[in-house]
């Protein structure tokens, strides 16, 4: 029973992290169609960034709060960059998206290591984050509970943006109707732009968050971004809570067929559901729907 | 077609001549190639550039004090790309196009096993300057890192002196930690100690939260970690993050050294034993040299590690081996390894003529919150090298 | 455009000629026996090209994990030859021994057996191929999330094939290989006739990918790929169209993989994942993707690229592919083979009266007759 739940536990913390990976791309995916491949380097980008804050900054807690911000713009500025000299030129090609931003990728990748050396650094966690909490005489690591709270803070923070501001609502029109949204005078241009900032942005603050986790080096984002993408194939186009409970299911499942078994059977497991699943409802759990034939 | 088939030797007919290239080394001038063969890119970069640099420095100390046999070295570099399958074409391609005399490089063991059949097959010299697993032993091939009777062993012996009546092992899924991991048990059973659990995670992996509650369930009295690269990063937070501490359940690991210190963060890792032949902070006058030589050559922040002084010894006892044999041939050299010895920093070392290794100290040293590691257990004296652990009763029938 | 010396019959023939000349009598005549095998190794590469633009170029099917059915060729025939060097009294390959007592798996077993191999390895791949390829284009997912689970099954391949070093020799994979069906690998004799082969496939499958292209079945092809919704209309079912794309691009690829193992001597799990099944593309995009040679010309000198790149500028290799992938990709995704009527296009953009608009993205030549 204990291990049941310390299980879900690390199921629930392996899903946030999944989720903040896949938030971004929900977004950008799922409102332009762009498969960028270069997310996991914004990733990247976002640790490295907590890891300059703390190297300018020294105190733990401080720059940790003060890396969130800043990471964001960080992500949010080479989204932005990307969509401005690439992408632009692409929409009509999303499968060609992914090989210029795969190749983005491995000049970023090679750039981080030009920069930063080749050896992984440390971004030290604060004092008030380290070591468990007992909570009904489980213990759980403050770390992962601090992730959990960022996935969900970030989840509502989007949701609301989507919901209540005139942003959210020229995005969700442009994801539903990209035509009709433009003859409705929605300048689909200016929304790309924003949409790609919020969800490279979202990518910056997944990478302060992965170094409460685990080495901050230049292969961090190649680690993540398969397993991303994956998230909002099964969650669907379009919808923010497809990639939450995608993100969370993946996520439990794994550490559930982990514990029973091997962590690379626990993959490969998790990857045949997906083909499975796929079988049943190709479009993903939710689907946004449309007219169009495609 | 058929005419090609025609006249191409069967295995059967003991594998034809070949084109054993080793031969076209050339020694005729006033100076003599040498191939460093290193992972420069990929994930293993992190790691092996440092070893680049040892040999590097090697290299420039020999050339300096006036070069083998009166000949200075040209180092042909090549970049292995983290990759066994480069490994196998860039050895093939300095000893058959750049026709070195000897080849330096290597770190995984999937790199190692790349390259054997190559050197084997064009009978040429590599020197790998890596702990490794054991089992092996060819004779193209010197091992100037430890094998497991002078370093995994040696760990055992140290944990059971601490009184450690139980074991967790903790690897990641490859030949070193599988390899490692039998010896482990077949020690842990002639001695009494249980194995309370055995965990591999995928090189690479990331999510170690499954494993180190696995871990914490179990309660052994120690870890012993085969675990490799960023893994440990993410092992050591999540271990420090779920409450578990050196004191109360100490890591013992075999691939950390003071260049990975870094990345972990010293703050979560402190206190931990680890098991090398080297530490930086060795007392020598020819390790002070050592490293007061590497500072000044790559800056004073550098620090140095086990793979990177055997890897920097490996030059030595090949000018050593050359020297005494007066030939660059590979069948002179071969015949006069055995008993070549070399003042190194880590202590004076053997080459041993039978299996290509060398007699080493194994030390016991645990991470200090300066980052670097002081040794806290010594074996005393260096040990001979047993690849297939041939004078332990326990370790029968392990090799076969 | 400038394929058009390959639609004549007679100039076909005479292409094809000359490529048969230039690779199995210049070639080994002129380069030594070291580089000859590296050659090898790019027409190895080379093959598989030719299947991603059959079902990249003209299928529109974005196939991100060639490496899993280079792997599965390459896999089989490594299988076998191991077990064929294995010594007679135990039958038991050396790696296998080394790591455990268990013996040979039985799932290994029928590999002994060189038809079985030969057969294994022509049918295996497509075999998976038709399944993924049936399961995610009979349910129309998006084009987008089939590049994305075929990347992921790379994924899953890799991590099988570490995860099992008992079987599969793990992340050192398998190499030191004696023989090929008998024959000793250290005899040059013999590595001229594996090159030879190597060359013999890749001309036999670039003759295939013509033949497929030029048929009616191809004009399907590349109609599914523009308008598979009007495909379907007609009467024809698109899902099958594709697969059998799909599947001819995993025969090639497990060839590719079958002969790569005796030529380059070793196999490992860092051929066949994510990164190498990408990096097949870089090869494809460059040299055109929807035309016949581009694949072949192109996987053939970014390969040779990066051999001698990577000799003299370690980090300089990783760089020039990814702004290979983003500048090829992104300003000319035509490839090498579009680039005289991107330049016309500038030029005829220039001179006033008329405007150029921009160069079409399938370039037909092939087809066209």
């Amino acid at each position: 029973m204990e291990i049941l739940l310390s299980q879900l536990f690390n199921g629930l913390s392996g899903g946030s992290i999944l989720l903040l990976a896949a938030l971004g791309l929900a977004l950008t995916f799922g409102q332009m169609g762009v498969i960028n491949m270069a997310h996991g380097e914004f990733i990247m980008a976002g640790a490295y960034t907590a890891f300059v804050v703390q190297g300018v900054l020294g105190d733990a807690g401080l720059s940790l709060l003060v890396s969130l911000p800043t990471a964001f713009v960080v992500g949010g500025l080479l989204g932005l960059a990307l969509e401005a000299l690439l992408l632009r030129r692409m929409y009509h090609r999303p499968l060609d998206t992914l090989l210029v931003t795969f190749g983005v990728s491995l000049v970023l990748q090679q750039l981080a290591r030009d920069v930063f050396g080749t050896a992984g650094v440390d971004v030290a966690a604060p004092g008030w984050l380290s070591g468990p909490v007992e909570v009904l005489g489980f213990t759980f690591p403050k770390t992962r509970l601090f992730i959990l709270v960022i996935a969900v803070a970030a989840v509502v923070l989007l949701s609301a943006l989507l919901a209540f501001t005139s942003l959210g609502r020229r995005i969700r029109a442009t994801v539903q109707n990209r035509a009709l949204a433009e003859s409705s005078g929605i300048s689909t241009r200016r929304t790309d732009r924003t949409t790609f900032f919020v969800g490279s942005g979202l990518a910056g603050v997944a990478g302060v968050a992965l170094t409460l986790m685990g080495s901050i080096s230049s292969n961090l984002g190649t680690a993540y971004i398969v397993d991303a993408f994956l998230v909002v194939v099964v969650g669907g186009i379009g919808q923010i809570k497809g990639a939450v409970i995608a993100a969370f299911v993946l996520g439990v499942a794994q550490s559930w067929i982990e514990y029973s078994t091997t962590a690379s059977i626990a993959k490969v497991a998790v990857l045949a559901l997906i083909v499975v699943f796929l079988q049943a409802r190709p479009q993903g759990i939710f689907v946004v729907r449309t007219r169009s034939l495609v | 077609m058929g005419l090609l088939v025609g006249c191409g030797a069967r295995v059967s007919d003991g594998g034809g001549t070949g084109d054993a290239g080793a031969a076209c080394v050339d020694t005729s001038g006033t100076s003599v190639k040498v191939g460093f063969l290193n992972s420069r890119s990929g994930t293993m970069a992190i790691s092996e550039n440092t070893v680049f640099n040892a040999l590097k420095l090697a290299a420039d100390q020999i050339n300096g004090a006036g070069g083998v046999l009166g000949k200075q070295l040209t180092v042909v570099a090549e970049d292995g790309a983290s990759e066994p399958t480069v490994f196998a074409e860039k050895a093939e391609k300095l000893i058959r196009a750049d026709c070195v005399a000897a080849v330096f490089g290597g770190w995984t063991s999937s790199s190692r096993k790349a390259m054997l059949p190559v050197f084997e097959s064009n009978n040429a010299l590599l020197f790998y300057p890596v702990q490794y697993e054991g089992l092996e032993s060819s004779k193209n091939i010197f091992y100037t890192g430890a094998t497991t009777n002078q370093q995994i062993v040696p760990a055992l012996d140290y944990l059971k002196e601490k009184g450690a009546k139980s074991l967790f092992l903790v690897g990641s899924d490859y030949v070193f930690p599988q390899t490692a991991n039998k010896i482990i048990k077949a020690y842990a059973k002639a001695n009494g100690i249980e194995v309370k659990g055995e965990e591999y995670a995928p090189l690479g992996h990331t999510d170690f939260s499954t494993i180190v509650s696995k871990v914490k369930a179990a309660d052994a009295d120690a870890v012993f970690n085969t675990l490799n690269g960023d893994s440990n990063v993410a092992f050591f937070k999540e271990y420090k993050n779920a409450g578990l501490t050196a004191e109360a359940m100490p890591v013992l690991s075999v691939s950390i050294a003071e260049e990975e210190v870094g990345g972990i963060g010293v703050g979560n890792i402190v206190g931990q034993p680890v098991a090398w032949n080297y530490y930086q902070t060795i007392d020598s006058p020819q390790n002070k040299k050592f490293v007061a030589d590497f500072k000044n050559a790559y800056g004073a922040s550098k620090v140095t590690s086990d793979p990177m002084e055997a890897a920097y010894t490996s030059l030595f006892l090949w000018k050593g081996m050359v020297e005494k044999a007066k030939s660059f041939a590979v069948p002179e050299i071969q015949k006069a390894a055995g008993g070549v010895g070399f003042d190194a920093p880590e202590g004076t070392v053997t080459v041993n003529g039978d299996n290509h290794h060398i007699a080493k100290t194994a030390l016991i040293g645990k991470i200090a919150p300066d980052g670097l590691i002081y040794t806290d257990w010594t074996s005393g004296k260096p040990i001979e090298p047993d690849p297939y652990l041939k004078s332990y009763p326990w370790a029968a029938g392990l090799s076969g | 455009m400038n394929l058009k010396v390959f639609t004549g019959r007679w100039a076909v023939v005479g292409g094809f000629v000359l490529a048969a000349v230039l690779l199995l009598v210049v070639a080994p005549a002129l380069l030594s026996s070291f580089r000859l095998g590296l050659l090898g190794k790019y027409l190895c590469y080379a093959m598989v090209a030719v299947g991603i633009g059959l079902a990249w170029g003209r299928g529109g099917m974005l196939v991100l994990g060639q490496g899993v059915f280079f792997g599965l060729g390459a896999y089989i025939m490594a299988m076998h030859l191991k077990l064929a060097d294995a010594p007679a009294s135990t039958g038991v390959p050396d790696f296998m021994a080394l790591i455990s007592s268990d013996g040979v798996p039985v799932w290994w077993e029928p590999f002994r057996s060189g038809v079985v191999t030969i057969i294994a390895v022509l049918l295996v791949p497509p075999a998976v191929a038709v399944l993924l390829g049936l399961a995610t284009f009979r349910r129309r997912v998006r084009g987008a999330y089939f590049a994305i689970l075929s990347q992921a099954l790379a994924a899953a391949f890799a991590i099988l094939l570490i995860g099992n070093p008992r079987s599969t020799g793990g992340s050192t994979g398998l190499n030191n290989f004696k023989g090929f069906f008998g024959f000793s690998l250290r005899d040059p004799a013999n590595r001229l006739m594996l090159y030879i082969i190597a060359a013999v496939s890749l001309l036999a499958m670039v003759a295939l990918a013509r033949q497929l292209m030029v048929s009616r079945y191809g004009e399907l092809l590349v109609a599914c790929r523009d308008a598979e919704e009007r495909v379907r209309f007609l009467g024809y079912d698109p899902a099958v169209v594709k697969t059998v794309a799909y599947a001819v691009a995993a025969v090639m690829a497990g060839v590719a993989g079958a002969l790569f193992v005796p030529i380059v001597g070793i196999i490992s799990p860092n051929d066949v994942g994510i990164i190498p099944s990408i990096g097949l593309l870089v090869g494809v995009a460059v040299g055109g993707r929807t035309t016949l040679l581009g694949p072949v010309l192109g996987a053939i000198a970014v390969a040779w690229a990066e051999t001698s790149l990577s000799e003299r500028f370690p980090s300089g290799w990783t760089y020039a592919q990814g702004l290979l992938f983003v500048l090829v990709v992104a300003f000319l995704p035509g490839g090498l083979a579009s680039l005289r009527s991107v330049l016309r296009g500038w030029r005829e953009r220039r001179r006033p009266p008329r405007a150029a608009e921009e160069p079409p993205v399938p370039s037909l030549s092939g087809s066209s007759r």
